[in-house]
């Protein structure tokens, strides 16, 4: 059975149609072309395909696109402002938080969301917090010292 | 992995819900946080013609004072449990439960009512509910009833919900004055899930001896359940590290132990004394400092 709904994606409406099964992560990468979130296990275990939806990070697969109608959905395509990178990707390029690349819009966009809940205290809480994205390249040490330099920076400035 | 073709409805109402579910014959399939039903229904381990998304019903999430204890709503996510002030302060454990659950992401989606109306026999919050005395409310066609969390769980992902009830809250009993709490788990590393758990609920007396004890186990068999024989083991004691660890002895009594690649039955058994040790140090040491 089709639905036709629509999810506001990026501070964008986009409508679209799709068969009833279609999970969030589907309806953004096949109905919406934003091929920036991933698709790694599918089944809710790896966080590849973390965004957030009304500002805290779900997985994308474990999600129906019929329960976001509505609700406001960024992936990491509308992270980057006036052609400025968000500070956690530019944290993550200085550091080389990433090799193959594959994990790192879901890593990102769980530590942007991380950041805003405060989890960001000390290494160890950054780990315990990361915990539901699996990078297979192992680019763990810099993913955190991406994230602990974003929150030095952040409570700096403040 | 593509879940079998399926009818999706969000109500508004509780009631619509239950005419929905009735409509199906008990053929549909309640939809909170996803985060169990997902993986089935793409697994096709569930092929329900109709899914009924409740996560539009008002007034299902949210935690409250009630009749000397916390009423839950049923799609209050995990994280909400773990950073509610009320939670935090009146029945810690829950809160202390709920951090040990999967990941962030999982945690903001996954709902207390999705955890015990599933059943999974490895599941964190059914032993801490178990623990603190608790019950849900269900509503069916009939009406409304109450199922304490003692006679919830009948076997693997079997409730004693019939197909045609939504549980709607849930209610646990406040941690009380010389009370403490603790959960503890051993968890398989992939996947998070308890390989053993206790949740311990502790009330000792003015002399210092166990007043009340409520211990729940999780992980080991084919539901979470109370460990009788180890409460057993501790009422009226003085709650020394030797009481503990005798009493922990008895974590795995009457349980039927489940064996699986991750660990088998002795494996199982080990940790679930160890644990259960644990869980219950940890519990008293909160409640001898609690006045
Ligand atoms: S693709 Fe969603 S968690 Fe792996
Ligand atoms: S960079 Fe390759 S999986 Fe993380």
């Amino acid at each position: 059975m089709d639905i036709v709904s629509t999810l506001r994606v990026n501070r964008t409406e986009r409508p679209f149609t799709a068969d009833t099964r279609t999970t969030l992560l589907d309806a953004l990468r096949e109905q919406l072309d934003l091929t920036g979130t991933k698709k790694g296990c599918d089944q809710g275990a790896c966080g590849a395909c973390t965004v957030l939806l009304d500002g805290k990070r779900v997985l994308s697969c474990l999600s129906l696109a019929a329960q976001c109608e509505g609700r406001e959905v960024t992936t990491i395509e509308g992270l980057a402002r006036d052609g400025k990178l968000h500070p956690v990707q530019a944290a993550f390029i200085r550091h080389d938080g990433f090799q193959c690349g594959y994990c790192t819009p879901g890593q990102i966009m769980s530590a942007v969301a991380l950041l805003k809940e405060g989890r960001a205290g000390s290494d160890e809480e950054i780990r315990e917090f990361m915990s539901g994205n699996l990078c297979r390249c192992g680019a763990y040490p810099n993913i955190v010292a991406a994230i602990r330099e974003v929150a030095r920076l952040g409570s700096e400035s403040q | 992995m593509f879940p079998v073709e399926f009818e999706y409805e969000a109500p508004t109402t509780v009631e619509e819900a239950i005419r929905l579910l009735a409509e199906s014959g008990g053929e549909a399939k309640i939809l909170a946080g996803g985060h169990s039903l997902l993986p089935m229904l793409k697994l096709r381990l569930a092929q329900p013609p109709l899914v009924i998304d409740i996560g539009r019903i008002a007034g299902l999430s949210g935690v409250s004072e009630q009749d000397g204890g916390l009423r839950i709503g049923a799609t209050t996510t995990e994280t909400a449990i773990q950073d509610s002030e009320l939670v935090q302060r009146l029945c810690p454990l829950l809160s202390e439960t709920a951090a040990h659950i999967g990941d962030q992401q999982v945690r903001n989606r996954g709902t207390i009512g999705g955890t015990l109306a599933h059943g999974d026999p490895a599941a964190d919050m059914t032993a801490a509910v178990l623990a603190a005395g608790g019950s849900v409310t269900v509503q069916g066609p009939n009406g409304e009833r109450t199922i304490p969390a003692d006679d919830l769980f009948l076997d693997m992902m079997t409730t004693a919900l019939e197909p045609d009830e939504v549980l709607t809250s849930v209610w646990v009993q406040t941690e009380g004055p010389r009370t403490g709490s603790a959960y503890e788990k051993f968890a398989n590393a992939a996947s998070g899930y308890a390989i053993a758990g206790v949740a311990s609920v502790i009330t000792l007396a003015a002399d210092g001896t166990v007043a009340r004890a409520r211990i729940a186990i999780t992980g080991v068999g084919s539901k979470a359940t109370r460990a009788s024989g180890v409460e057993a083991a501790l009422q009226g004691k003085r709650a020394d590290d030797q009481t503990i660890a005798a009493a922990a002895e008895h974590a795995v009594e009457g349980v039927d132990l489940i064996g699986d690649l991750h660990a088998d039955e002795s494996y199982r058994e080990h940790l679930a004394k160890v644990i259960a040790r644990r869980s219950i140090q940890r519990a008293v040491g909160r409640a001898a400092t609690k006045s």
